[in-house]
């Protein structure tokens, strides 16, 4: 279970985070959803310990992220697809997938690391001739999914997407939704997710989470989503640009 | 207020500067605690030393030979004016080895490394592949500082040793093909000459050096801010830090050895 109590962060005098309340319960699909620069990213690197927050606390099953017994061991339980995919451009994409596999507690022989990393990359449709390239010679996209077969490769029980779909097309962005869904339905993940698309909302959420003005709008089941009062939330999903929610932020 | 603006521009300077010099003596610590204890990531050390020692033979070579040529010259119209000729092979062997081979050789390092380890590592911080690299369970001042850190320090000295025979190389030639100075006795004058301790401080100060190269390109390039003009700033600063440290370890280095 992931727990955030009265997180706030501020950059310079920008306040990002006023606030921030939310539970994820174990096994659970989280979706986060809110305006384009409403501190989306900077949540899930404040739970993983990447950004420290100015007050507030974070645990995850009971132990506080801001300073775990083991880090290296902590973060082994993650998996984190970051924005920009994060790819290390000096290594092949199957070296990058497999990253966790072929160093430190989960190291095994690189035959073996290699062929996982295959499996994962054909999981999120990719074929094989791909592990040998460069990530700089992918596409945007290849690079978001090689970015997604590394944060599932160790199989970790939570996981973190950040922006799973943007930049692929539909049929490629269902195939992503769908991979989703069957890593906390099969595996039992608790996964975090922030999207803009409402498709992918609707396929991956079991809660929602709306994040405007450095606090959580709204939350409830997806299935509650459409019919809930809250203005913000409504002019959100509907994309409208009349509504609460200024345009120009 | 007018008047005190620039004694507070100083004060505020030089706080920040001895800020500076905590960020960087605690960063030194951490990366030799790391470089001692494991886990080490031996393929990233071996590309350093390939990266840092290897690819800079080039450069350090060139930079040696015309340096051990110029200095023959010098040393020969200077001795010139009171009739001492002879001792060109002696103090060029001296020249280099204790001075110009590690001091010119590292700057030159400096220049290539050092920028290059910035630049590496700060789109590296820019692009989140640092923030990945913890989320992956890699802590990245072991994964990337330490290799790279290490590397320097032992190749560098290599460096320095190869620089100083060049040198003395390209002293040989000018001095052979336009000082007259005999093939045999030039050799001779510079190994009987030379001493151990010439050669050693030269590689020791070189280990030095390697090691602040590293550690500056490493420490701008992980605080490096955001974009392109981040990393840019973040490569500009490791260059200059880094020759700024050479010539000052190396003032302090000479006191320590040689002042008697
Ligand atoms: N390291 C940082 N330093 C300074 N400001 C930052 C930093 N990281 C994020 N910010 C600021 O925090 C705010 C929120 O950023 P964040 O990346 O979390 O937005 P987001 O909700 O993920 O937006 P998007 O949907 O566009 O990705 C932005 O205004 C950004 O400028
Ligand atoms: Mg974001």
């Amino acid at each position: 279970m992931i727990e955030l109590r009265e997180v706030r962060k501020t950059f310079g005098d920008n306040a990002v985070l006023r606030g921030v309340n939310l539970t994820v319960p174990k096994g659970e699909s989280m979706v986060i959803i809110g305006g384009s620069g409403t501190g989306k990213s900077v949540t899930l690197k404040c739970v993983l310990g990447l950004v420290r927050p100015d007050s507030g606390t974070i645990t995850v099953d009971g132990e506080d992220v801001a300073d775990p017994q083991d880090r290296d061991d902590f973060l082994a339980h993650f998996g984190m697809l970051f924005q920009g995919g994060a790819l290390f451009d000096s290594l092949r994409v199957w070296e990058n997938v497999a990253f966790r596999l072929l160093r430190g507690r989960l190291k095994r022989p690189r035959e073996e690391a290699r062929s996982i990393a295959v499996e994962k990359l054909r999981r999120v449709g990719l074929r094989e001739g791909t592990a040998d390239l460069y990530p700089a010679e992918l596409s945007g996209g290849m690079q978001k999914r090689v970015g997604l077969a590394r944060a599932i490769a160790a199989d970790p029980q939570i996981i973190f997407f950040d922006e799973p779909t943007t930049g692929l097309d539909p049929i490629m962005a269902g195939v992503i939704n769908d991979l989703i869904r069957e890593i906390v339905v099969e595996m039992g993940a608790t996964a975090m997710t922030i999207t803009h698309d409402m498709t992918s909302v609707r396929a991956i959420a079991d809660k929602v989470a709306m994040l405007h003005d450095g606090v959580i709008q709204w939350t409830g089941p997806v299935t509650e989503m459409d019919a809930a009062p809250d203005p913000y939330l409504q002019q959100f999903i509907h994309g409208r640009a009349e509504g609460p929610i200024e345009a120009v932020r | 207020m007018i008047l005190a603006a620039p004694v507070a521009r100083i004060g505020h300077t030089t706080l920040k500067a001895v800020a500076a010099l905590g960020r960087v003596t605690i960063f030194a610590v951490q990366t030799v605690r790391h470089i001692l204890t494991p886990p080490y990531y031996a393929l990233e050390f071996w590309h350093a030393v390939i990266a840092i020692g290897w690819l800079s033979l080039p450069v350090v070579g060139m930079t040696a030979v015309f340096t051990g040529a110029a200095l023959a010259l010098q040393i020969y119209a200077g001795s010139g004016r009171f009739g001492a000729e002879a001792v060109v092979p002696q103090i060029v062997a001296i020249g280099m080895t204790r001075e110009l081979g590690p001091v010119l050789g590292s700057l030159m390092v400096a220049a290539r490394v050092a920028s290059s380890i910035a630049a590496e590592i700060g789109t590296m911080k820019v692009t989140e592949q640092i923030d990945a690299l913890v989320t992956l369970s890699t802590n990245p001042m072991k994964y990337l500082t330490a290799p790279r850190v290490l590397a320097a320090t032992l190749t560098v000295p290599v460096l320095v040793a190869v620089g100083d025979t060049i040198g003395i190389m390209g002293g040989y030639l000018v001095g052979t093909t336009r000082l007259g100075f005999n093939e045999v006795a030039y050799l001779k004058n510079t190994f009987q000459f030379l001493e151990f301790w010439d050669v050693g401080s030269g590689l020791v100060k070189g280990a030095v050096f390697g090691f602040l190269i590293a550690l500056m390109g490493c420490f701008y390039g992980m605080n490096s801010g955001r974009g392109a003009q981040g990393v840019g700033a973040a490569v500009k600063a490791a260059v200059v830090a880094a020759s700024v440290l050479i010539l000052a370890a190396n003032y302090l280095l000479t006191e320590a050895f040689f002042a008697s």
